[in-house]
């Protein structure tokens, strides 16, 4: 496995903002059909990491390939047309519009020609439909606005639409942080499935219980550099939590709330 | 227990689908402006029967009203849907009306050629309005406020430094015969009310003819511009891109809309529907004024807002902002047949803004609510 051509391959990537050094010399790469997962606390520079890969940001110093080819992105259409997609945190998904318009937004299939030129709602409404299906959310109405959506769906529609639209790459930032644990799990099963279908995924996280089930490999970074990479059956769940920043406070806490708990629960009782 | 649980999903079925249709009425943005306008329709059916009002010549009289204001509102309605205001259209007014008027008047331009220059003005305006919005990132307001009085001064001041005066009359004799004139002046199926008047459905004035003698040419701009406006917005890319603009232009940009250029074509078509509206005015007068058009950037705001469209951008439509002109001309007119005083109709005016305002609010709060 480690011998093909990563599908995605970050080499000694840095990223200056004046004298802000964001990312420091972070390699990492991604295989087709492997999902990634990048780790790292507030401020760790995961951000700028996946802004720099979709083409938002140009890396400063370093390169990154696409299938083995050096590949320079000057916005993010261009990365779009290389295959990488991108579903940002602040999602691309405008509530007030309906869900087939979401979903074709900027792509919109046409019929006709010359001034009648028209888009195909009927067969975008379809197409909307039925890649909604796929990923296993019944859309009534997919003139429905996307404000209307649960959280989690509104995740889907998003991955979904990359996929559709022939993403090789797909990277999530933070798809799961806003979402109650069942409509994480929606998310979390698409991710696996599109795995399944062959694509490289980046998954960006700070929940270490998210990311271990769907996880074939981890980065961490830390304050700009990557602490390393590790496959999963080098590294424990508790191990990955521990190199995080938090993991030691974390269980200082957790001994702290149980006490807390404890007395709390001790004179109601 | 056995015989009720099997029925209600069928039930329930049906009831789901109504609900389905409900929301998807409820979700046109124009449903407020269609309700007001049939109100303000009922209301003066009754408070101004037997005035006029209702007669060929005072539907007439209302529509050109409406009419006028629909051109700018149409759109003022898709810049607003794509996320911004136009403050300079009134100014733009001002000037178009000069750049047209003087050259003819006073150079002797053949008029179809002050016409292009008026039209190339406005867009050069709406560009400049469109760029200095996406480059400098200031909210539209404040860029087309600047607009709204340099235009304005351009008017007063090139005007007068060339033709020393800041009125600009008699143009009818130059526009008589321009082969662009009946685009902008007259009115069109004159035949069709000849003989709808021969058969005696319509009234005939003491000379025979009728009263009303076709349509104005401003109706037809109105009602075209509107038309055009719904296609491009329901049918088109381009109109989805409108409200992807609106809607989030960072979320639009992420997904590959082109949104500077939807934004500057938008300022374009606001600039250029200013100068529609002038050439119309300046023909239909044979003058032009440098005052012209004051107070016409917010007449077609109100209207856009009281047809559905929200002022934050990514929600309303062309049928709306007609449908708002509309109701403007009703009540405009209307007070004026009614005898009441027409110094209230500002009155009036502002508490329709206000309650289709509130209205619209209430509209986007239910669309939001969980099916």
């Amino acid at each position: 496995m480690s011998h093909s051509t990563p599908m995605i391959e970050m080499r000694q990537v840095s990223k200056h903002f004046g004298n802000v050094i964001a990312l420091k010399e972070v390699s990492l790469h991604v295989h087709a059909g492997e999902v990634m997962c990048l780790l790292g606390d507030n401020g760790a520079g995961k951000s700028t990491l996946i802004k720099t890969l979709s083409g938002v940001h140009r890396p400063t110093r370093g390169e990154i390939r696409v299938a083995g080819q050096p590949v320079r992105f000057k916005s993010p259409a261009y990365a779009l047309d290389s295959g990488i997609a991108t579903v940002f945190q602040d999602l691309a998904m405008i509530p007030l519009m309906s869900i087939t318009r979401n979903f074709f937004m900027g792509r919109e299939p046409t019929t006709g020609a010359g001034p009648f030129k028209r888009v195909d709602w009927k067969r975008a409404d379809r197409i909307a439909m039925a890649e909604m299906a796929k990923i296993g959310i019944d859309v009534r109405d997919p003139s429905q606005p996307v404000g209307t959506l649960s959280g989690g769906e509104r995740q889907c529609v998003a991955i979904a639409r990359a996929v559709y639209f022939g993403a090789k790459v797909l990277i999530l930032d933070e798809p799961t942080s806003a979402l109650g644990v069942k409509q994480a799990s929606v998310v979390l099963r698409y991710i696996a499935k599109a795995r399944q279908d062959g694509l490289a995924v980046i998954f960006i996280t700070h929940n270490v219980h998210h990311a271990y089930p769907v996880a074939d490999a981890f980065t961490l970074l830390k304050r700009g550099s990557s602490l390393g990479y590790f496959r999963k059956s080098e590294i424990s769940r508790e191990e990955v939590l521990d190199m995080m920043a938090g993991g030691a406070e974390l269980e200082s806490l957790d001994a702290e709330l149980a006490e807390f708990q404890h007395s709390a629960a001790s004179p109601a009782a | 227990m056995t015989a009720t649980t099997a029925a209600p999903t069928e039930s329930e079925d049906e009831r789901l689908a109504k609900q389905a249709t409900w929301k998807r009425i409820m979700r046109r943005p124009e449903l407020g402006a269609m309700a007001g306008a049939l109100l303000v329709l009922a209301f003066f059916l009754v408070a101004a029967s037997g005035t006029g009002m209702f007669s060929p010549a005072g539907i007439m009289n209302f529509m050109e009203v409406s009419a006028q204001l629909g051109i700018l509102a149409t759109a003022a309605a898709l810049l607003m849907i794509g996320g911004e205001f136009d403050l300079s259209i009134g100014s733009m007014i001002g000037l178009a009306g000069i750049i047209i008027a003087v050259p003819v008047v006073e150079y002797g331009w053949p008029l179809w050629s002050a016409l292009l220059l008026a039209f190339a003005c406005a867009m050069l305006v709406g560009w400049c309005n469109g760029y200095l919005v996406n480059r400098t990132g200031l909210p539209s307001f404040i860029v087309t406020l600047a607009f709204l009085f340099i235009l304005r001064g351009l008017a007063i001041g090139g005007c007068r430094l060339l033709t020393g005066r800041t009125q600009i009359g008699g143009l009818q004799p130059h526009i008589a015969h321009d082969w662009l004139a009946p685009l902008f002046s007259g009115e069109v199926a004159t035949g069709v009310f000849a003989w709808m008047a021969a058969h005696g459905w319509i009234a005939t004035n003491f000379a025979g003819n009728p009263v009303v003698t076709g349509i104005p040419v401003s109706i037809v701009w109105w009602l075209g511009l509107t038309a055009l406006a719904t296609w491009v917005l329901l049918f088109t890319p381009y109109g989805n891109w409108i409200f992807a603009a609106g809607g989030d232009a960072n979320a639009a940009r992420n997904s590959g809309v082109p949104v500077r250029r939807v934004k500057i074509s938008l300022f374009m078509f606001t600039a250029l529907s200013a100068t529609v509206f002038a050439s119309l005015q300046v023909m239909d007068t044979g003058s032009a004024d440098t005052i012209r058009g004051m107070l016409k950037e917010l007449e077609a705001i109100i209207a856009v807002v009281i047809g559905g469209a929200l002022l934050t951008g990514g929600y309303g439509s062309a049928v709306g902002a007609a449908l708002g002109a509309l109701i403007f001309g009703m009540v405009q007119m209307g007070i004026f047949y009614t005898g009441v005083n027409t110094d209230w109709f500002k009155v009036f005016l502002g508490a329709m803004l206000l309650i289709a305002v509130l209205f619209n609010n209430f509209v986007r709060k239910k669309m939001m609510e969980a099916r």
